[in-house]
């Protein structure tokens, strides 16, 4: 049951955070203070969620193979490859590398 | 924040030079720009709905590890629908947390969502009926496809292709996930928590476009990093979102130049100035935004 009422509220919840960006009226928008917030938001939130699944292990940081697959995945974006290889990538080096470890 | 103290009239004066009603987004509008064949979005709106798609697997080992039910996980994919948030809340049920804690955390790593809604709903200009269900599909990597289009057909096909294709194969690979967690056994020995992070950074990468992008990012990450073992899981990330005013704000400080955020800071601390004199200001920083994103659309 418990897990059911976190089920439903963070659907709710996460649905309505999604609804409010799309309902703001559009005067807002035009400032271009906010437009620059809005455009600058993601990459805060984006850079800080790769940060914390690389380096996080539950409240404690962390230097694991996960790191070496970021790095993988690093090298790949800079050689432009597809989305599919970079994950890939991550994925292939950080399972390497704990195999060999 | 500081756009509270803006002047008022700034609306306005954006409205009359924009030669529209209020409420329309004419400086975006994007005719004029060169146009990118449909196939080619398709094709850029599959490669990443694939990719993100096929990752639902690594979420439904992950949950059927954490003892959800096979229900349970389903219905997370299908009604939450934002990998990062389905990870944490996931995560927080299987240290024990209380149904609301975890709701909670999942919930602050949602929020980015409404944020990327305020940038697609200028790029797509959707109807209102369509609104409630262009909703659950916008998240990181539709945002990501979307932002990336030089045109608002293109736009509109790159969030729909890259929207549908995820969402079924998400939701798909979750129940493939969830049923085959058994059989893989420990997740991370196949790296699959790898899956997660690389998919962020790819999506952040292409934003890091000039030095704001990149000190917010890494102010971002250090904020993150900092507050990891102090607070409870999820609100590190929502306060790193902080970056971004922090950054905007000594951006303006720092430059007395003819940089638009100086320019902004400017128009912004000058509430009393002459009406004519904020208007100007609105327009070049208009302008210079509307060069930047051709520059970078184009790239």
């Amino acid at each position: 049951m418990n897990v059911w009422i976190a089920i439903g509220l963070t659907a709710a919840g996460c649905y309505l955070a999604k609804y409010a960006g799309l309902l703001v009226p559009a005067g807002v928008l035009e400032r271009p203070l906010v437009r620059r917030m809005a455009t600058l938001l993601p990459v805060a939130l984006l850079a800080a969620l790769t940060a914390q699944q690389t380096f996080g292990d539950g409240q404690h940081l962390v230097l694991d193979a996960r790191a070496a697959g970021l790095a993988a995945a690093a090298f790949a974006l800079v050689l432009r490859a597809p989305f599919l290889v970079v994950v890939g990538a991550a994925v292939a080096v950080t399972a390497g590398v704990r195999a060999l470890g | 924040m500081a756009e509270q103290t803006a002047p008022p009239e700034s609306i306005g004066a954006t409205g009359v030079l924009s030669a529209g009603p209020p409420g329309a987004v004419a400086p975006d509008a994007p005719p004029q720009r060169p146009d990118k064949p449909d196939a080619a979005v398709v094709r850029d709106a599959l490669g990443v709905g694939i990719a993100v798609g096929l990752s639902g697997f690594a979420f439904g080992v992950t949950a059927a590890g954490s003892g959800l039910s096979l229900l349970q996980i389903c219905a997370l994919s299908l009604l939450v629908f934002t990998g990062a948030s389905q990870f944490a809340l996931v995560g927080a049920l299987a240290a024990g947390g209380n149904p609301y804690t975890a709701a909670a955390g999942a919930f602050f790593l949602g929020v980015r969502n409404a944020f990327y809604g305020l940038r697609l709903s200028q790029l797509l200009a959707l109807p209102r009926a369509v609104r409630p269900f262009a909703a659950h599909w916008v998240i990181d990597e539709t945002t990501a496809v979307t932002v990336a289009q030089p045109t608002r057909r293109a736009a509109r096909i790159g969030f729909t292709v890259t929207g549908l294709t995820l969402y079924v194969l998400w939701n798909l690979t979750t129940l493939v996930g969830a049923m085959g967690a058994e059989a893989l056994g420990d997740t991370d020995v196949w790296g699959l928590d790898a899956a997660s992070p690389a998919v962020f950074l790819a999506l952040l990468a292409p934003m890091l476009k000039s030095t704001t992008e990149r000190v917010t990012a890494a102010l971002a990450v250090l904020l993150a990093l900092t507050l990891l073992p102090v607070l409870p899981a999820g609100v590190p990330v929502l306060l790193s979102a902080l970056a971004a005013p922090v950054v905007l704000f000594l951006m303006g400080r720092r430059k007395k130049g003819p940089g638009a955020a100086a320019q902004e800071e400017r128009a912004i601390q000058k509430d009393t100035a002459a009406q004519k004199k904020a208007t100007e200001k609105t327009a070049t920083t208009e302008k210079k935004e509307t060069t930047e994103k051709k520059g970078g659309r184009d790239s």
